[in-house]
């Protein structure tokens, strides 16, 4: 997968635009403060991530719920923030 | 080189629950149809509604459409318009049934029938026991209905614009929409779509506010695009807040925290609502909580470095109970807060949540506009959802009638509009185009100048200061001379990224303009409106003033103009319901 900057970087801004205000604040700050420096494979979860239903990420990340295995690590550094 | 154009028969700007239900209509006809939307689909925040969705299907719960009717009008505080109110509770049912049809799969009870819950606001027999009218697909009704809705879309060949965002509405001479000019986010290059008939359904403005429980995307979009065409807002003073967002940011805590023993304390450590409701205390309704709060503040007895919210304790509840009766609080408090709830207070404001003011349409979600005295249909402008304002809610909203609000009227517009697909499109005006395309390369002059964010944070703060719970005229002037002031430096702001792809800084630009024109339409409208109603709380003016006010406020942009028109009373086949005191 592509480093994401400039360009990349703006579209994942965008798609951290949500249709729940929590989701947005929680992807976006992961994006500004974390993404840059973190793990190629941390960074290609999270653009993973950004894929599935926005109930979903509210249930691993909000309400406990069991989230697939390969989610993990990058869930743990979303609610780390 | 030219403006890239694309002609469909109708053209569909947002992909919630109202744009998507309209879109479906015109499935199987020979009709082209074009939904743009900012984010993808479903993403909307439609997905955010997790409540459900009212209709008197009388599953649970002895029901009738028109006990249904008679507490949506009495919800409205009487500024519902019950011709609309009539046809969107018996259109309650057939929606819920058509939705059950396409797939939503709706929680049910044993005998197979839909579930149904009991909400506040709901009666039998017109203000008697409690109803149960709600139908849900778990905790997911919003994504589950938008899900569906797509998925019939993409079937129908309905063509999706994903992440593309609206400029501006194109409109004649004759005041006839024509489509609109949009702009394709990834390349950053505009085009035109031209249409036969268009819908907004770009749902609420709640990004007007510095405290919102809205998603960012919510910045009013489809409202100023109908300013800009000289279309009024309607009642936009009407805003509902919630007593408990967290604090700065805005996410829902949940009543359910005050219901299970929580209460609110100032910076002395103080109950301050006994003070307020000796009775119901921490369990007053939502606007008395609410101003409370903001009282407290604006009387330097709030908390934090800078005296800006309360705290919600309810560590006194112990960890089993919080964990058990109150799930997600405890995550919801440690990342948006920095706080365990379990161990220490909730900072919080009341947020920001829904609109019940918009777009002025009829009950087919024709888009009305004032002529002379009276007014007229807008030619081929259609609204539905949480930007219109049909009006169905009037000075509140019922639980459980966002949803069924967006869905009957986003059906109503989508079979309406069908009457313009056997017509021809009408001749393009270059001169609307032109003048859509200078509010885009507007953004491009260069040099020093504000930024977006530092106006918007600006802006809205003002909004949340001004024209927010707390509302006398001398906050109100104040605030309404400060917003002007803000918006007349937005010729001030210039972007320092002037690329074209992806280039998100833009996008951010023309929402600021969107989220400053509904701004100052709530702002005024509520200057302008000397009684208490609803939502609208005017510690000067402190009760409902039927004689005088019993009218709906129109918003102009030009000249920032206040006018009034009158409340729909009769409904369409019973009697009235007459204005009583609103006593719950």
């Amino acid at each position: 997968m592509q480093p994401a900057g400039g360009t990349s970087r703006q579209r994942l801004r965008w798609q951290c635009r949500r249709g729940m205000l929590e989701l947005d604040y929680i992807l976006e700050d992961y994006l500004e403060q974390h993404y840059p420096a973190d793990t190629a494979e941390l960074k290609a979860a999270f653009e993973a991530l950004l894929q599935e239903q926005d109930p979903d990420l509210q249930a691993w990340l909000l309400q406990g719920q069991p989230a697939p295995s390969r989610y993990q690590a990058i869930l743990r550094s979303l609610r780390a923030d | 080189m030219g403006l890239a154009k694309r002609r469909f028969d109708a053209l569909i700007i947002g992909a919630g629950g109202a744009g998507l239900n309209a879109a479906i209509q015109l499935a199987g006809r020979e009709a082209r149809v074009a939904v743009v939307s900012k984010v993808f689909p479903t993403r909307s925040h439609t997905v955010a509604a997790q409540g459900g969705v009212n209709a008197a299907l009388a599953n649970v719960l002895p029901d009738n459409w028109h006990w249904h009717m008679f507490d949506t009008v009495k919800g409205s505080d009487y500024l519902g318009d019950q011709d609309a109110i009539e046809y969107m509770c018996r259109e309650a049912i057939p929606t819920v049934y058509e939705l059950e049809h396409n797939g939503v799969p709706f929680s049910r009870l044993d005998n197979g029938k839909i579930y149904q819950r009991a909400f506040g606001g709901q009666s039998q027999n017109f203000g008697g026991a409690q109803a149960a009218r709600t139908c849900a697909a778990a905790d997911r009704t919003g994504h589950a209905i938008l899900h569906t809705l797509y998925q019939q879309n993409l079937r129908a060949r309905t063509h999706f614009f994903d992440e593309y965002f609206a400029i501006d509405l194109i409109r004649d001479d004759d005041g006839a929409i024509l489509g609109a000019l949009v702009l394709e986010i990834e390349t950053g290059e505009p085009l035109l779509i031209e249409a036969k008939a268009t819908v907004l359904a770009t749902g609420g403005c709640g990004q007007a506010f510095r405290t919102t429980s809205n998603a960012h995307i919510n910045t009013g979009d489809g409202m100023a695009m109908a300013l800009r065409a000289g279309v009024p807002l309607m009642d936009m003073e009407f805003y509902q807040f919630h007593p408990t967002g967290i604090a700065g940011k805005g996410m829902l805590i949940t009543e359910g925290v005050r219901g299970e023993g929580g209460y609110l304390v100032n910076k002395d450590g103080e109950r301050f609502m006994e003070r307020y409701a000796p009775n119901a205390k921490d369990l007053a309704s939502r606007d008395v909580v609410s101003r409370a709060i903001v009282t407290e503040v604006k009387e330097g007895r709030g908390c934090g470095p800078n005296g800006e919210h309360v705290l919600l304790k309810l560590d006194h509840l112990g960890e089993e109970i919080i964990n058990k009766r109150l799930p997600g609080i405890r995550e919801t408090g440690k990342i948006f807060a920095g706080v365990d709830a379990v161990r220490e207070p909730l900072p919080v404001f009341p947020t920001a949540h829904y609109a019940m003011g918009g777009i002025p349409t009829d009950r087919f979600g024709r888009v009305l506009a004032p002529i002379g005295t009276g007014e007229e249909v807008v030619p081929g402008l259609y609204a539905a959802g949480e930007c219109a304002c049909v009006s169905v809610h009037g000075a509140n909203r019922l639980g459980g009638n966002s949803l069924l609000d967006i869905l009957v009227f986003g059906r109503a517009a989508g079979l309406d509009l069908m009457q313009h697909m056997e017509s021809n499109h009408r001749p393009m005006s270059e001169a609307a185009v032109d003048k859509a395309m200078s509010r885009l390369e507007r953004w491009d002059r260069k040099g020093d100048g504000i930024s977006v964010r530092e106006l918007r944070d600006e802006f809205r703060k003002c909004m949340e200061d001004h024209a927010g719970v707390f509302r006398t005229e001398e906050i109100m002037d104040e605030g309404v001379a400060r917003l002007k002031a803000l918006r007349d430096q937005l010729d001030d702001v210039r972007l320092q990224d002037h690329s074209r792809v992806f280039n998100t800084a833009r996008i951010e630009a023309l929402e600021l303009e969107n989220i400053m024109a509904c701004g100052m339409a709530i702002a005024v409208s509520a200057l302008h409106r000397r009684e208490s109603r609803g939502a609208h709380s005017r510690p000067d003016y402190p009760s409902r003033d039927d004689a005088n006010w019993m009218k709906h406020s129109l918003y102009l942009l030009d000249g920032d103009r206040a006018e009034y028109k009158p409340v729909q009373t009769r409904p369409l086949s019973v009697e009235t319901f007459p204005p009583k005191e609103r006593v719950y």
